[in-house]
């Protein structure tokens, strides 16, 4: 008798657990490859997942087996043409010919063991060990996603979904009211009307007796037929019924001085914080809003597009900024609802007294409702070498170093070249008992 | 005379019960064969990579080996480089036969003959299965060791399981019995069994029996250390088997996690010793029965020309030296053998009464192939029945390398003077007791400095490989605990 069993909707991924092992063993050659592709390549192609090598010898399961080369070794080869016994063959130079791997053409050498590590993982990796802080709120809204949940009984159903449970104490229940006769009934019927069967000449009361048991035990076996063990209204199927995930959600503000004195150089530094931080924010929450908001001595709402890449002249008030953050926050994103995050990059130039506007602002309103708030200045590679000690700058800075000693939820750093980026940007989210230790 | 079984490409499970009823019907009434029950499943590209990985088995432990094994064949089947297998049958009862769904119609009839039939009856019938292999309990050990490793990586820390897995993984081809059913008593057999002993010798004690044997044993008792090696059962060419029962330092979930390696490596012991019986035996039912089909006009041409285009590349075998080469196909020697045994049976020359005088025009093929798959493995196969023609159609030859000469140098090649020669080298080479190491262990002073000796006896002069060598003696020491040596000593 043959079966056939249909895998292919079976759950994927029986092979995660080995991968998860295997990359566990590599963990430092992984976590090597991805620092060096982070620093490497472009910010926008950091969703690809990477390429990693590992020395072939780390990864070595070694057996006892022959060497391949020494003693004495007779084998047997097929095609033959020329050969005859007593032949003597030059040996093949070592290296080339059938025998041994041969390089492989892409470049990858014999000596390593290349594997593509998943987008996922390779994110996994870079994010490994930080942690947003205060992932709190949870809504309802703007949520997709649907997922099951159990919703009592149905009388219909896939076979998989039959409770067994229930069906089966319904079914005693009928057997019970329709009084089905057991099996421990029937067979002391039985038992009783054979012993009565083994009597030799029996009187009459015993016949009638033996005419009683015959009909009685017919009646209970057309009793059970009319009443079965298990009847189509028994069963009983769990019910499921989607209903809506709620899903944690966060809105990211990102803004930035786009005035004169913000450069290519400072614009793309600025915008390597911003995807960063948008990356990690996408793994945390299953939905992530963005606001652009640049400003001048004006401040607006813009698209990605614009915010990066147009250009505006004007001065430079960076309180505009943080009122109009203020504004659509207000409008569009409760706090109640939203987790929010903003993330500032400047480069600390601002209007003369606009700096204490700035810090009420933050204090008053936006810290109270925003679950973290980074600040990055960048300067200029000369200036880094100034400007080491934290507590002289700009004017701007020294402001915002008072709020960052107030408020827990505010973070600031300096950043001077594209490999600032990646530590400062760990640093801003180092998980906090690691900040704890020390 | 046009009652297709199925027609173009597509399959469904109703083609596919079909013509699983039709393939079985031949191989029961034409061939007789005697199959466990089988199982068909149906699975994806991405499942078939998965089984790849575990070594072909439904379910596995998990360790790291097997995801490197995974991530390897994805990469070079998504670069194209190799090709996904058709099947994947497992030596179990029901036998479990994985088949892809990309197969094409022609393509599962034939996988299906192959497997599910073919390689189903030789698991069944072949002596080696049969002795040392229980299809039945197969799958449920899996998922006990499976269940048995999760459990102890959660008691004791996945580093340390992978740790003694990782060692034990290294000695699992030393560690089979090779001779010997291996006895594998539960622990209260065991208990009973050396209770009963000394119920025995108490029994047995007679002052003149104590006395005589106290004399016989005189010699003996001096040297202690026969003494010793004889209570640890030594020497011992099971690797596993020997530190699981005597190392100092294990642990008890250790010691069973080596048993469950262990096994795990008796049960693949026969596949490695029957390859190309098993898969001469598939591939030799499946033409049968296909033909047989065909002619029945139950396969229309166009499908049978399919079945026989692929069937002709599996069994393509190339020369030495064309860039395809690598070593002697299995399926092409073992079909090629058995075709022949056909042809023996039914239209024998006169050299083949020569050679098989108790085969040559008996005119019962059926039987002597299904004797040959029962009672033979790949070298006494064929040692039995490799025959001149098959010799003289692949244009078999032997080469000699030796160290220390200049040149390698032709024995044999197939004509008279040779096929001999050329038959025992054939089968010399498909004897794994040959072909592996042999290494055992010889003696361990457990009173004393605790020295495992190791004795490796070369063959032909023929070294193991120098590096991965020291890598197992490392994993060795991390199961015995202490210093372990290896002497290598001329055979």
């Amino acid at each position: 008798m043959t079966h056939f069993i249909d895998r292919r909707l079976n759950p994927k991924g029986r092979s995660t657990g080995n991968r998860r092992r295997f990359i566990g063993r590599i963990k430092a050659h992984v976590r090597e490859a991805v620092d060096a592709s982070v620093r490497k390549r472009g910010i926008t192609d950091m969703e690809a997942g990477t390429d990693v090598a590992v020395p072939r010898d780390s990864l070595s399961e070694p057996s006892f087996h022959h060497a391949t080369k020494g003693g004495t070794r007779e084998g047997v080869l097929p095609g033959n043409r020329e050969y005859r016994a007593g032949d003597e063959i030059p040996r093949p130079p070592p290296g080339g010919g059938g025998a041994g791997r041969k390089g492989a053409p892409d470049g990858e050498g014999e000596d390593d063991f290349v594997f593509a590590l998943s987008r996922d993982e390779f994110l996994d990796i870079f994010f490994e060990d930080l942690e947003l802080p205060d992932l709190v709120k949870r809504s309802l809204a703007g949520s997709a996603v649907r997922r099951p949940r159990r919703a009592g009984l149905s009388v219909t159903g896939a076979p998989a979904n039959l409770n067994v449970g229930r069906t089966m104490r319904r079914a005693m229940g009928r057997r019970i009211a329709l009084r089905r006769p057991s099996d421990a009934h029937l067979d002391d019927l039985r038992d009783r009307l054979f012993a009565l069967e083994a009597v030799f000449e029996p009187d009459a009361a015993q016949r009638a007796e033996m005419a009683r048991l015959q009909a009685e035990l017919e009646a209970a076996t057309a009793h059970r037929k009319r009443v079965p063990y298990l009847d189509p209204l028994d069963l009983r199927y769990s019910h499921f019924e989607p209903q809506p995930e709620p899903r944690a959600q966060a809105v990211m503000f990102c803004l930035m001085d786009v005035s004169a004195s913000m450069g290519a150089r400072e614009k793309d530094l600025a915008k390597r914080f911003f995807v960063l931080l948008h990356l990690f924010l996408t793994r945390r929450y299953e939905t992530v809003d963005l606001v652009f908001i640049r400003h001048t001595h004006l401040a607006s709402e813009v698209d990605e597009q614009t915010f990066f890449y147009s250009r505006e002249s004007g001065g430079t008030m960076v309180s505009t900024a943080l009122a109009e953050m203020n504004r659509v926050q207000s409008e569009r994103y409760p706090a109640s609802e939203w987790n929010i995050y903003a993330a500032q990059a400047s480069d600390g130039d601002n209007y003369q007294g606009d700096s204490r506007d700035c810090q009420i602002w933050l204090e008053s309103e936006l810290l109270k409702i925003c679950q973290h708030f980074a600040y990055v200045e960048i300067i200029g590679e000369a200036e880094a070498r100034i400007l080491r000690d934290a507590a002289r700058g700009t004017e701007l800075w020294m402001a915002y170093r008072e709020v960052a000693e107030r408020w827990p939820n505010f973070a600031m750093r300096r950043v001077a070249g594209s490999a600032d980026i990646y530590p400062v940007f760990r640093d801003l989210f180092a998980r906090r008992r690691e900040v704890a230790h020390g | 005379m046009a009652d297709l079984l199925f027609d173009g490409p597509d399959w469904n499970f109703d083609t596919l019960r079909r013509t699983t009823d039709a393939i079985e019907k031949i191989a029961r009434e034409d061939l007789g064969l005697d199959t466990y029950p089988n199982q068909i499943e149906i699975i994806s590209t991405e499942q078939m990579l998965d089984a790849y990985s575990a070594t072909g088995m439904p379910l596995m432990y998990r360790h790291w080996s097997f995801g490197k094994q995974f991530i390897h064949h994805e990469r070079l089947y998504s670069k194209g480089a190799q090709g996904l297998a058709y099947e994947i049958v497992i030596n179990s009862d029901p036998c479990i036969c994985y088949c892809l769904e990309e197969n094409t119609m022609p393509m599962q009839a034939l996988v299906i003959a192959h497997a599910a039939f073919g390689h189903n009856h030789f698991f069944k019938s072949n002596h080696l299965f049969r002795q040392w292999t229980d299809a039945r309990g197969i799958l449920d050990y899996l998922d006990y060791a499976r269940g048995f490793l999760s459990q102890c990586e959660e008691r004791y820390g996945p580093g340390r399981v992978e740790r003694t897995l990782d060692a034990a993984h290294a000695l699992m081809n030393a560690s089979v019995f090779r001779h010997r059913r291996p006895a594998q008593p539960s622990l209260r057999a065991e208990a009973e069994r050396a209770e009963k002993r000394i119920e025995e010798d108490e029994r047995a004690a007679h002052y003149l029996w104590s006395r005589i044997e106290a004399e016989h044993r005189s010699p003996g008792h001096e040297n202690a250390s026969t003494e010793r090696r004889h209570a640890l059962g030594l020497p011992e060419e099971n690797l596993i088997y020997f530190l699981e029962r005597h190392s100092p330092v294990l642990e008890p979930w250790q010691r069973q996690v080596l048993r469950i390696v262990r096994n795990l490596a008796q049960y693949f012991y026969p596949q490695r010793q029957t390859q190309v019986m098993n898969e001469g035996c598939a591939c030799f039912v499946h033409f049968h029965i296909l033909s047989k089909l065909h002619e029945q006009g139950r396969i229309g041409d166009g499908a049978m020309l399919e079945i026989l285009h692929s069937h002709s590349s599996v069994l393509f075998q190339p020369g030495y030296d064309h860039p395809g080469y690598s070593g002697i196909n299995p399926y092409a020697l073992g079909f090629a053998m058995m075709r022949d045994i056909r042809r023996i049976c039914e239209s024998p020359e006169q050299e083949d009464r020569d050679w098989f005088p108790a085969i040559a025009g008996c005119g019962d093929w059926r039987g002597v192939l299904k004797d040959a798959w029962a009672n033979f493995r790949d070298e006494s196969f064929i040692q039995q029945f490799l025959s001149p023609k098959v010799m003289r159609d692949l244009r078999l030859f032997a080469l000699r390398d030796a160290e220390s000469e200049d040149t390698m140098r032709v024995t044999a090649i197939h004509d008279a003077g040779g096929y001999h020669a050329l038959r025992d080298t054939l089968a010399h080479s498909y004897d794994l007791s040959h072909r592996a190491p042999d290494i055992e262990i010889v003696d361990a002073d457990l009173a004393g400095d605790r020295v495992l000796r190791l004795r490796h006896v070369l063959r032909n002069e023929v070294p193991l490989d120098a590096r991965d060598r020291e890598a197992t003696l490392d994993c060795l020491r991390e199961l015995w605990g202490y210093e372990v040596e290896i002497d290598e000593m001329v055979g």
